[in-house]
């Protein structure tokens, strides 16, 4: 996927050699050559905050729907995984994830409700009880973590029909995979009727309803679906990257976080939450890298995390003023510069 | 056998614990009102003001040279915010602007946490907590004293939109900013000078609450309890944030004390938000919000 990006300007053949070649380095020779610190704290923790950028953007950035409550639905994901995998051991895996994401889906729902009254702030404002409300269920009703204490969980064996993932190499092509798929369906429901009505919603929700975009349905399905996947992402993100899980894992800063990565990537850009993704696991270890090579022992974690909250937060603002489009936008020029210099020259 | 005494003791502790969540959200309102920009910032604005404060009283500095010291470093901020956040942005969807805040809230925590370190710091403003027994029920000294802060605050916000020529103009700004601008008001300087006023209920709320809590990081998190507030008061109305604060203080703790033993406790985090909710559900605009008008 790493590929996908060029498609667009390129002939049909050559864009399918590029994502050939880009599947063949994500699924071949990454796993096979072995960088394991790269795959499991870069690739894994990059696959799943990507998809749930993917699922946040589906709805924020298509629909228009401000939602800072992604974390809930990390968190729903997560601990509905474990429940199913642990009180329905018959079910595989995989019928796990999905149904997983169906609970998420259903939460998202009836979270979702409010929308079709409140618009902007109110939206946003309500979305955040659905944050502080799943978190408090999680941690209230023992139920959920299987009575642990501290509602720590742990995260079962992913094997899907007799082939089990494990080992940093096998936990990143089973992210892969999940994210590839859920990427691509969403890329098919963005391309179709339904993806048209969430633009219309956003840019004006009075003119799509004239036209005969039905509100109800395309603004629960905006949330149904991106909670869906937001949802699956967090069972990544817990089983794949994590491996242990607790409800605290999945506070406000997380919902921040993934809203961060869109805006930084760019809005109603699927690609942009791939680099926006990218950018925020990444941007971190560099940051303590440079601090320590620069600084030296003042640079403790307690200075790196200041600094890094410091500059996201400017970089959130920088990106707002001067490219509200974020990083693919810049990655688009960059890439039109490169192909085709001359047309960028007269334009 | 049901305990009136008891209950009025809750209601009267959530009245005032609401007076706290009112300070909070007069510093939104103000910014809302000239702006339209939900400030999600004002949090951390209130924990900068109280560790900026509470570090200055530790290298000695006294208590009413702090304070003034104190209120200059908002004014300075409130003005480059307005330089470096706002004017760049100007004429962008309130979305966006709410967004920016998001990452200045980010800004000015990490800042502030930079600054002056990360450990929590008491806070003494010299009031004792020891209740005070009225008619057999007991009132916080505390919460009393806040109280009659935050709403000598309002009383002197009233008079300054009232009788001063800044305070028109808010007012006027917070009107039409384009009927605002056609007369000559400087917007940008309505703007920097209401970022400033604030930062100065930030600074207020801030000592109390870091005079409750201690000043630490989770100060910021205020801001979480203040909005429903604003949403159940409406965005644009000071006097729906004050009642709104009291309606969510009082049904915070009785919902606490009657209700949370059913699901088992702790429902305080949500509480305030499902009433939101619900209250929005039937009036979207909020208790005193002004309607919105959408054009075509």
């Amino acid at each position: 996927m790493s590929a996908a990006p060029s498609t667009a300007q390129l002939s049909p053949s050559a864009g399918a050699f590029v994502i050939a070649v880009g599947a063949a380095i994500a699924f071949g020779a990454v796993p096979l050559l072995g960088f394991d610190y790269l795959m499991d704290a870069v690739l894994t923790p990059f696959l799943a905050l990507a998809l749930a950028a993917v699922g946040l953007n589906l709805l924020t950035g298509y629909a228009g729907q401000v939602s800072l409550g992604s974390a809930a639905f990390l968190a729903v994901g997560a601990y509905a995984t474990y429940n199913l995998h642990l009180r329905l051991p018959q079910l595989p895996l995989l019928v796990d994830l999905v149904l997983a994401g169906l609970i998420a889906a259903a939460i998202g729902i009836v979270f979702g409700l409010p929308s079709l009254r409140l618009r902007g702030f109110y939206l946003a404002v309500s979305t955040l009880a659905a944050q502080f409300f799943v978190q408090w269920a999680l941690t209230k009703f023992g139920w959920f973590s299987n009575d642990n204490p501290s509602g720590v969980i742990d995260a079962p064996v992913l094997s899907v029909a007799g082939f089990t993932f494990t080992g940093p190499a096998g936990r990143y092509v089973f992210s892969l995979s999940v994210v590839v798929v859920a990427t691509f369906l969403t890329l098919r429901l963005l391309r179709a009727q339904s993806g048209r009505n969430f633009i219309a919603v956003r840019d004006h929700e009075l003119a799509a309803k004239v036209i005969g975009v039905p509100l109800l349905r395309t603004k629960l399905l905006a949330f149904g679906v991106s909670s869906f996947l937001i949802g699956i992402a967090g069972a990544l993100w817990a089983f794949a990257y994590l491996r242990t899980v607790e409800p605290a894992g999945f506070n406000l800063d997380r919902s921040f976080q993934i809203l961060f990565i869109i805006i930084i990537g760019g809005l109603a850009s699927l690609r942009g939450a791939f680099l926006g993704a990218a950018f925020i696991v990444v941007f971190p270890l560099i940051l303590s890298r440079a601090g320590a090579a620069l600084l030296g022992g003042v640079f403790d974690s307690g200075v790196l995390e200041m600094s890094q909250r410091i500059v996201v937060g400017a970089l959130i603002i920088a990106f707002l003023i001067a490219e509200p489009r974020g990083l693919i936008a810049l990655w688009d020029r960059l890439w039109r510069a490169v192909t085709r210099p001359a047309a960028v020259r007269n334009t | 056998m049901f305990d009136y005494q008891f209950l009025i003791e809750v209601l009267v502790g959530g009245l005032l614990s609401g007076v706290m969540y009112s300070l909070v959200a007069i510093g939104f309102v103000l910014i809302y009102k000239t702006s339209g920009v939900l400030n999600f910032a004002q949090g951390a604005m209130l924990l900068f003001a109280a560790l900026t404060f509470v570090s200055l009283l530790e290298r000695g500095i006294s208590f009413p040279v702090a304070f003034v010291i104190t209120l200059a470093i908002m004014v300075v901020l409130g003005v480059s915010v307005e330089r470096a956040v706002l004017r760049p942005l100007v004429n962008q969807p309130p979305i966006t602007l709410f967004m920016a805040t998001l990452g200045l809230s980010y800004v000015i925590e990490g800042a502030a946490q930079l600054l002056w370190g990360t450990q929590v710091h008491g806070l003494d403003i010299g009031i004792s907590d020891v209740p005070l027994d009225i008619a057999g029920v007991f009132i916080s000294r505390f919460d009393l004293f806040a109280a009659a802060v935050a709403g000598s605050l309002v009383a002197l916000f009233a008079l300054f939109f009232r009788y001063t020529r800044t305070g028109l103009s808010f007012r006027a700004v917070a009107d039409d900013p384009f009927a605002a601008l056609a007369v000559g008001l400087r917007l940008p300087r309505v703007w920097a000078s209401v970022w400033t006023a604030s930062g100065i209920v930030a600074l207020v709320a801030g000592l109390l609450w870091g005079a409750r809590l201690g000043v630490q990081f989770s100060l910021s998190l205020v801001v979480l309890k203040a909005l429903p507030v604003l949403v159940l008061g409406g965005f644009d109305s000071i006097a729906g944030a004050i009642i709104g604060g009291l309606l969510i203080g009082a049904i915070e703790k009785l919902s606490e004390v009657y209700v949370g033993p059913l699901f088992g406790g702790g429902i305080e985090a949500w509480a305030a938000y499902v009433v939101a909710l619900v209250l929005l559900l039937v009036r979207p605009s909020g208790l005193f919000g002004q309607k919105l008008v959408e054009r075509v």
